[in-house]
């Protein structure tokens, strides 16, 4: 792939396969964690964070420890591993040297290793076989698109607080029914074909 | 016995792990477009739930503290593979369309909260009696969102063509995906709003016979 490829593949990524409008991954914390604009943006600064690191692990992992020993069936288990342990290490990294970025991003980061986003963007990579900088664009750039819905969602939501539902449709299937409408704007970018 | 069969209606119905516990949401919006999928995504589900939690009871006692999470997620992961290679011997176009949601499987909030909250703390077979349950429930909440979508979406059931009905596609596509889920955690609410205040009328109503007498005889009292 070339510059101009990538860049190309990366807008795909963030607006027309958008990982949550599209795909579904992540819809965990992306319902969940989307009260406020504020923690909304510190959760998707901590998972486009994780998700580069982890893309860029996974990649040599899976292309130097289980390509070469013909181990691939066991990509779920070693991928899974790697961003579990990954995510504690940054943790303590985090709590050690940077920690002004700890205290912002602390609290969020024991909840990433269950966000199916990690995941699913280090099978995606292998999926459709990305080479090493491809992979960490792709990861930054779907990555990105996640913080993008999910601080927009979270502007959505303060909103609705002083709205009036009925009351069966208060609480969650109120927010459900919000991001079906920002999925359908979302929607219109499907056309977008390179 | 008895035990065993209100379990399995506290998963299915009562607690459900998706209508009520509202966990497990990406697999449920992304795999509900067809019946057939949602069945096939929440049997593999459940057959990882039920192994997990039977494992994970098997060694409550042997996992440190410490470390419970990755443990867990280790066995889940497993059992995880396992399900998802007999899947491609087996039933490979159901394996094609499901996609990346069957290796997701092992980040589904149900099954490490059930592993947290039920297999750590109990009996093997009661564990597996609740993976059982809650894996049917979540089974029960794809099929009956799924129904709805393909139904309207395509104007099908399980594929059966329905004549003469103009399909609205938008109920395939994501946005119709959240929306139905919301319309039927909504309609869910208000049956147990309803139910909550009937069980709340059969007890004042219970009471009232004995307190509208009291109330009688203290107004005749006033009279007097």
């Amino acid at each position: 792939m070339n510059f101009g490829q990538i860049l190309l593949m990366m807008f795909t990524a963030l607006l027309v396969e958008n990982f949550i409008f599209s795909k579904f991954y992540g819809c965990c914390p992306f319902l969940g964690v989307s009260e406020k604009p504020s923690t909304a943006l510190g959760m998707g600064m901590a998972v486009t964070f994780v998700i580069t690191v982890s893309g860029a692990v996974t990649w040599v992992v899976y292309y130097c420890l289980l390509e070469p020993f013909g181990l691939e069936y066991l990509k779920t288990i070693a991928f899974i591993l790697v961003i579990a342990a990954l995510v504690q290490f940054i943790e303590m990294f985090l709590r050690k040297f940077i920690p002004a970025l700890y205290s912002a991003l602390g609290i969020y980061l024991p909840l990433i290793t269950t966000n199916c986003a990690v995941l699913s963007s280090a099978l995606l990579i292998v999926q459709n076989g990305y080479g090493f900088v491809e992979s960490v664009c792709f990861c930054f750039a779907a990555s990105l698109g996640f913080t993008l819905a999910i601080v927009v969602f979270a502007g959505l939501r303060t909103r609705m607080e002083n709205a009036d539902p009925p009351a069966a449709f208060k609480g969650f299937p109120l927010t459900l029914i919000a991001a079906g409408l920002l999925a359908m704007a979302f929607s219109c970018f499907s056309g977008v074909k390179f | 016995m008895n035990k065993y069969v209100k379990q399995l209606k506290e998963g299915i119905l009562d607690n459900n792990p998706v209508l009520v516990q509202l966990l497990g949401m990406c697999p449920t919006l992304a795999t509900t477009t067809e019946l057939k999928n949602a069945v096939g995504m929440g049997l593999a589900a459940t057959a990882v739930l039920v192994c997990s939690n039977l494992f994970i009871s098997l060694l409550r006692k042997f996992i440190p503290k410490q470390v419970r999470i990755a443990a867990y997620i280790v066995i889940i992961s497993g059992f995880v593979t396992a399900v998802e290679l007999l899947m491609r011997a087996y039933l490979y176009s159901l394996y094609q369309a499901l996609g990346l949601f069957i290796p997701l499987i092992v980040v589904n909030c149900i099954i490490l909260a059930r592993a947290e909250a039920f297999a750590s703390k109990n009996k093997p077979l009661p564990s597996m009696v609740d993976g059982l349950a809650m894996g049917l429930g979540f089974t029960f909440a794809l099929c009956l969102l799924a129904f709805v979508r393909e139904l309207l979406g395509a104007g099908t059931v399980f594929g059966y063509q329905i004549p003469g009905y103009t399909p609205m596609v938008v109920f395939i596509l994501p946005a119709g995906a959240f929306m139905t889920l919301g319309f039927l955690i909504a309609t869910v609410q208000k049956i147990r709003s309803v139910t909550a205040e009937r069980a709340k009328q059969k007890q004042t109503q219970g009471i009232k016979p004995a307190s509208a007498a009291a109330e009688a005889a203290s107004g005749e009292e006033e009279k007097a």
